[in-house]
């Protein structure tokens, strides 16, 4: 994956900078020293890895602020950090950019059960949002799988999602309002504890911009009471078509299941030889919830059964107390790590049509025996979110190029089904060179020109998202003009 | 135009409206026009910005239904009426209930689904479900530079790029002339049922919605009426879903008064949606967005005729004295906008934004939208 050279005029002033910053942080604040700064030097997309020049870990908006000041008046990148949790390479360094981590910022501001929000500094992990307003029996609904890492920063900046958001949508659905700092230092109030805010959707732009456009760190997210239960169903199919003509019927017959995932049988295997939780040997096997009373969950796993019934499964396990439930999730929840033992993986999210499943799904296995690599899927069906997860040996040369051409097919042929390069990961460097398949230049100049007036001198994030030809004069033009 | 009262706003006879019937001709007419241009849907809204009349009404059908996808695909110009009678044959429905402003407003024409996209009309069912920006999948428009764009595109979830759907929701046609919506549609429920908390005053009203609202039971509408001291709460969902949480709602909302069922839910919904109880009514309709426990503060400092409260009290319509500049008199933090004015008023409609947000959107306007004639002046 190619990344911008680093420019040698900002390297030249790293000691200059460094002095700069440390008129504005404390000196825990502030990380210079080569060994400290490698440990920023990559996300959760480990093929990737170059150490910042600098980090800094400021504790307030007015530290975040007074940084960004400095890193535009010198043209120095930045590049914003949540937990690095990101799976696309978001905030991946260069050699002359400043790594601005939020993670100090953790902070729970305000809880207000009457209007339903809660208010934190955006360091703060996802998991631990819900957990702040468990006592009430209150929680966050957006629940991507890395959520007791991952933190709201990031969640905001790839407009992150999760099982449940079928029910409950995504980020973006559950953000009112941001403090955010622009890349002039500049604080903005956006939304708050109205539903919603005001002029032009501002906050729906921000969120999911990966870190272009400003640095949030607060955040007023909406919070859901606790449904009464929830209870899972496993059903098991001898194929992908027939899984998913089953997931078309029930949202056809009107059941809004909170979840629904799907799991091919290269993933059923690798997660039974890994977790041990009983599956059937299917070649498609659907976990579907559904939340509420116990006469609700009834009334719902009722109509499911039927409906499935109908599509001749060949297994049916009801959960009958949360013990059997628990069993029922415990293979999906290892689904990664059960694929992580087996081997080095690459996990895509591109999303598409739930009615172009079997399709796409018959393709990646011809593409699997093609490239010679084996590929896992497991994936919300609901939504059409697939994750795709393709095995390879990082130490056999050649074996991760070949696994990231795989991958771009993949994608590529996620769009030409009608769907997108990515669900809920976001583009980060990852799917950057992809955006090209899925948006004309048109499109993409449409979406540089909204970074143009958040950050005219290009300097968050600023080798991201879009394919780098595209994005070029914009990255270079400012520099130059130093 | 002899015959025509003199009209200082623009406007121009029926027959002097553009029309396009493709999306290839309203870019060329926008990428020719030399002047400001006046975007409209079905003109329920009563926009009147100055410029020439450009109507979306020659865009209109569905590109593409797939129940089992919960997935619409149509063209801006098709009318909402046409919509919600095909999603009805599949037992469907547009979720965030699009408002239908003719009676309120005295309007007349079909409402579109352009209209409804572009002003973020959404009703009671947001409170639960989202507003229509959270079901809009994909967009197609035309900017003011007269190039067709897409952004996001018919999937549910979709992280590609900026988000410039959301951006074109509720941006009034100022950003760009919508030709074609993806939304996200859903299952129509099984059955209604609206439980009525009798003689309970403002205060106690809102903390009755905020109780219903904070309790595992779904709320899907949350109104308080100032003048009936009357609370309002709605669950939707199949049958015996229903019956057991009106039951168990019922019971802890008693402390807060006399609980009763009303008969003809949908009707009273509609009504609260649409504002019927302000039609024919004299003076400016506002709305006004607020934290929803905010209500109680705000309503009394107002001096309206006539308030309503959706939302659980996050949305607040008020009938104001024509000419008074309501935003004058909140004390609480929120915006207001002016649905409805006499002639010639001098209140912008749209809230002004901090210096700081402005330029941004300003900055945005200037981007999508160089020469400043889509519905110029409308937002700012």
């Amino acid at each position: 994956m190619e990344m911008p050279t680093p420019n040698a005029a900002i390297l030249a002033r790293k000691a200059e900078l460094l002095k700069r910053l440390q008129q504005v942080l404390p000196d825990d604040a502030l990380i210079s020293d080569e060994a400290e700064t490698r440990a920023y030097e990559c996300d959760a997309l480990t093929a990737y890895k170059c150490p910042p020049m600098l980090a800094v870990l400021p504790r307030s908006t007015q530290e975040v602020s007074d940084v960004l000041r400095i890193c535009l008046d010198m043209n120095v990148p930045v590049v914003p950090r949540g937990a690095g949790t990101s799976l696309a390479g978001g905030a991946l360094p260069t050699a002359d950019c400043v790594i601005l981590g939020v993670a100090r910022m953790n902070e729970v501001l305000e809880t207000d059960y009457a209007n339903r929000i809660i208010r934190v500094q955006t360091g703060r992990t996802n998991l631990s949002v819900s957990g702040a307003v468990e006592e009430e029996d209150f929680f966050y609904a957006p629940d991507p799988s890395s959520q007791l890492a991952c933190a709201i920063a990031g969640n905001i900046a790839m407009n992150s999602g999760g099982a449940h958001c079928l029910k409950y949508g995504v980020t973006t659905n559950n953000l009112l309002g941001v403090t955010m700092v622009m890349m002039d230092g500049t604080v903005v109030e956006i939304g708050g504890a109205h539903l919603d805010a005001g002029g032009l959707d501002l906050l729906g732009v921000i969120c999911g911009s990966e870190g272009q456009l400003g640095v949030v760190t607060e955040a007023t997210l909406r919070i859901l009471r606790k449904p009464e239960g929830a209870r899972p169903v496993l059903i098991a199919f001898d194929s992908n078509e027939v899984a998913g003509a089953c997931v078309s019927d029930i949202i056809k017959a009107g059941v809004l299941p909170v979840a629904i995932e799907f799991m091919d049988r290269p993933c059923i295997e690798a997660c039974e030889a890994f977790a041990k939780a009983g599956y059937p040997m299917c070649e498609a096997l659907l976990i579907i919830e559904v939340e509420g009373a116990e006469a609700e969950i009834a009334h719902q796993l009722g109509l499911i059964v039927e409906i499935a019934q109908q599509h001749n499964p060949v297994e049916l396990r009801e959960a009958d107390d949360a013990d059997e439930a628990a069993r029922i999730w415990l293979g999906r929840k290892s689904a990664f790590g059960a694929m992580g033992q087996i081997n080095d993986y690459m996990c895509l999210d591109g999303t598409i049509p739930v009615s172009a499943l079997p399709q796409v799904l018959r393709r990646i296995e011809e593409m699997s025996a093609e490239f010679g690599l084996k590929v896992a899927n497991v994936f919300h069906a609901g939504d059409g979110n697939m994750h795709p997860l393709i095995l390879f040996d990082a130490n056999k040369p050649g074996d991760l190029e070949r696994c990231e051409a795989f991958g771009a097919e993949i994608l590529k042929l996620c769009v030409e089904v009608g769907g997108c390069l990515t669900g809920e990961h976001g583009v980060g460097i990852e799917k950057r060179d992809l955006m090209l398949h899925q948006y004309e230049a048109a499109d993409i100049e449409a979406q540089l020109r909204v970074k143009d007036v958040f950050d005219p001198k290009w300097l968050l994030n600023p080798a991201k998202v879009f394919p780098l030809s595209s994005t070029e004069n914009r990255r270079t033009v400012c520099l130059a003009a130093e | 135009m002899g015959a025509l009262p003199p009209d200082p706003q623009g406007y121009l006879e029926e027959d002097e409206m553009m029309t396009p019937q493709s999306e290839a001709e309203l870019a060329d007419i926008i990428a020719g026009a030399n002047g400001p241009l006046c975007i409209e849907g079905g003109g329920t809204r009563g926009i009147e910005v100055p410029g020439e009349r450009l109507s979306t009404g020659g865009l209109s059908g569905v590109t593409l239904y797939e129940p089992g996808a919960l997935t619409l695909v149509v063209q801006a110009g098709t009318p909402v009426a046409e919509i919600e009678a095909l999603l009805a044959t599949e037992n469907q429905r547009l979720a965030f209930e699009p408002v239908d402003f003719r009676s309120s407003l005295g309007t007349e024409g079909e409402p579109t689904i352009g209209g409804v996209v572009a002003t973020n009309a959404s009703g009671p069912r947001r409170i639960q479900g989202g507003a229509a920006r959270d079901f809009l999948l994909g967009v197609r428009f035309v900017d003011g530079r007269g190039e067709v764009l897409r952004n996001g595109g018919r999937v549910m979830k979709n992280v590609t790029g900026y988000d410039l759907v959301k951006l074109m929701a509720g941006s009034h046609g100022t950003l760009g002339v919508l030709t074609e919506v993806a939304l996200k549609v859903l299952p129509r429920s099984e059955t209604e049922a609206t439980l009525a908390v009798e003689e309970i005053d403002l205060a106690a009203g809102i903390a009755c919605l905020s109780a219903a609202l904070g309790s595992p039971f779904d709320v899907t509408g949350a109104a308080y009426d100032p003048d009936a001291q009357r609370a309002y709460v709605r669950l939707e969902g199949f049958e015996a879903s229903v019956a057991y949480r009106a039951k168990a709602l019922r019971e802890q909302l008693g402390r807060y008064g006399a609980v009763t069922e009303v008969s003809g839910s949908g009707e009273l919904w509609r009504g609260l949606r649409d504002l019927h109880d302000f039609a024919g009514l004299e003076g400016d309709i506002w709305r006004v967005s607020v934290k929803p426990t905010d209500a109680v503060e705000l309503i009394p400092t107002l001096g309206a005729t006539r308030c309503l409260c959706d939302w659980g009290g996050g949305l607040v319509w008020a009938l104001m004295p024509e000419g008074v500049d309501l935003r004058q008199r909140m004390t609480v933090p929120g915006h207001a906008t002016l649905i409805r004015s006499g002639a010639g008023t001098s209140v912008p409609r749209h809230h002004p934004e901090p210096a700081s947000l402005a330029a941004i959107s300003a900055g945005l306007r200037r981007q999508f939208d160089p020469r400043h004639i889509l519905n110029a002046g409308l937002m700012g």
